[in-house]
């Protein structure tokens, strides 16, 4: 049994947004696989070896071979195990349309999000905060009234966005801000998410992220 | 296959790469240059999110962001293939779209455009030069033995940056340094399909003149 899970590694870390997209379309899927949790101030020799350009997680490693970037992997899995569950929309212009937004996601939400938990709150939050609400109501308009970004199918959007809601609490906490009056459909769509064990298995207790902000923000000296 | 429009700027390596992708594949667009200075109200219309080129209308339906759109390209017209039927071999191509755009080019635009430290910037730019360089291999194109979507998101490389560095004076990408890349971007120049959707090198050579100061050998 466990030569059988070795043919799928994911190399992690529990409080990544990015890990949890991997293990929710490993989930999707069914598919078996070995976790590894990485310490990222001292990284595995298996970490740099086979994510030697970024030195990063999540890395997915099929059959001894490395992909890397979550997105990249989640893309990997939809097209490698097409059998069940599938990902992405069939249509171009939907799979047009999931990729779009999940690059939105990657370009505007970490980058933003980041400023609440690990930099000291100046005058600069209110902006951050505005700018964040802001996209998250601009994903709130692609949800529209489906009940997945996928349609009546959980899929490639959907993953892409989930795994930033384990990080909600803490952003709101140390942000001092509050998403769902500004936001209900989305936490609607967010909670409707995490009734899938797929997700619910695969995201962390946001309290659990709210206590890692906490003592990471000592280590780093923000207070 | 329907109405296909493009909303770009010829200055721009983004819109280019489009352009490459529609003109491998024998795609007849109409082609729309965007004064980005003064963006018109179809562009607004159809990227509301980002209110950038290059966009492409396929009968009537925009999609934004050039990569996006190279994927949708490879998805709708299925002749002249840019990326493998291998799931493997996507991700790695994927992989390197993603190195490039997000590392590699916004590197090297620092390496030209740094006010603080700037042997730090330029010595990055090189390392991730040599990333390249390494991937590239022996082979005579990134997708192998014809272009790929990996070589298209590098066009930037091929005809840009040896632009910016006649501009400016700073050698980034020399043949002594970067051999195998530097025969791929003769590779890639050669190639007529690229030699067609280039813009006229006047153009960005223009550009470039107002936006860098030539550097020094000597800093």
């Amino acid at each position: 049994r466990a030569r059988m899970t070795a043919e799928v590694i994911l190399l992690d870390f529990w409080p990544s947004m990015y890990g949890m997209r991997v293990r929710v379309a490993l989930a999707e899927k069914g598919i078996e696989y070995e976790s590894r949790e990485e310490d990222l101030r001292n990284k595995s020799a298996l970490l740099l070896k086979m994510n030697p350009v970024h030195k990063k997680i999540p890395v997915l490693i099929h059959n001894g071979k490395p992909v890397c970037e979550s997105l990249v992997a989640v893309q990997y899995i939809d097209e490698t195990w097409k059998d069940k569950a599938p990902l992405l929309p069939s249509d171009p212009y939907g799979k047009a349309q999931a990729r779009f937004w999940a690059d939105f996601v990657d370009k505007k939400l970490y980058d933003i999000g980041r400023k609440f938990v690990w930099e000291k709150q100046g005058e600069e939050g209110e902006a951050a905060k505005k700018e964040f609400i802001d996209c998250l109501k601009l994903l709130e308009g692609e949800l529209g009234n489906k009940p997945y970004f996928g349609g009546e199918i959980f899929g490639y959007l959907d993953i892409a966005l989930i795994t930033f809601y384990s990080w909600f609490y803490a952003f709101e906490t140390f942000g001092n801000f509050s998403i769902e009056p500004e936001c209900p459909k989305l936490i609607e769509w967010c909670k409707r998410c995490m009734e899938k064990e797929t997700v619910s298995k695969s995201l962390p207790d946001p309290h659990k992220i709210h206590d890692f902000v906490t003592q990471y923000r000592k280590v780093l000296g923000v207070e | 296959m329907g109405e296909v429009q493009l909303l770009g700027a010829k200055l721009s390596p983004f819109t280019c790469r489009v352009e490459i992708a529609l003109n491998l594949k024998g795609i007849k667009y109409d082609f729309v240059e965007e004064d980005l200075q003064n963006k018109s109200p179809l562009l607004l219309k159809y990227n509301p999110v980002h209110k950038k080129v290059p966009v492409l209308v396929h009968n009537g339906k925009p999609i934004a962001e050039s990569v996006v759109i190279l994927e949708y390209i490879e998805e709708t017209w299925k002749d002249t293939p840019i990326l493998s039927g291998d799931p493997y071999e996507r991700a790695m191509a994927r992989f390197w779209v993603n190195f490039i755009d997000e590392k590699c080019m916004l590197s090297i635009w620092n390496a030209f455009s740094a006010k603080e430290e700037p042997e730090k910037a330029i010595k990055e730019a090189c390392e991730n030069l040599e990333l390249l360089e390494n991937e590239l291999g022996g082979k005579k194109f990134f997708g192998g033995d014809s272009l790929g979507i990996v070589d298209i998101v590098a066009c930037f490389l091929a005809f840009w940056l040896g632009i910016v560095q006649e501009v400016t004076g700073l050698e980034l990408l020399t043949r002594e340094k970067f051999p195998k890349l530097s025969g791929w971007v003769d590779q890639f120049l050669g190639c007529r399909i690229v030699k067609e959707s280039l813009p006229p090198r006047e153009l960005p050579l223009g550009f470039y003149r107002t936006r860098f100061q030539p550097k020094n050998a000597s800093t």
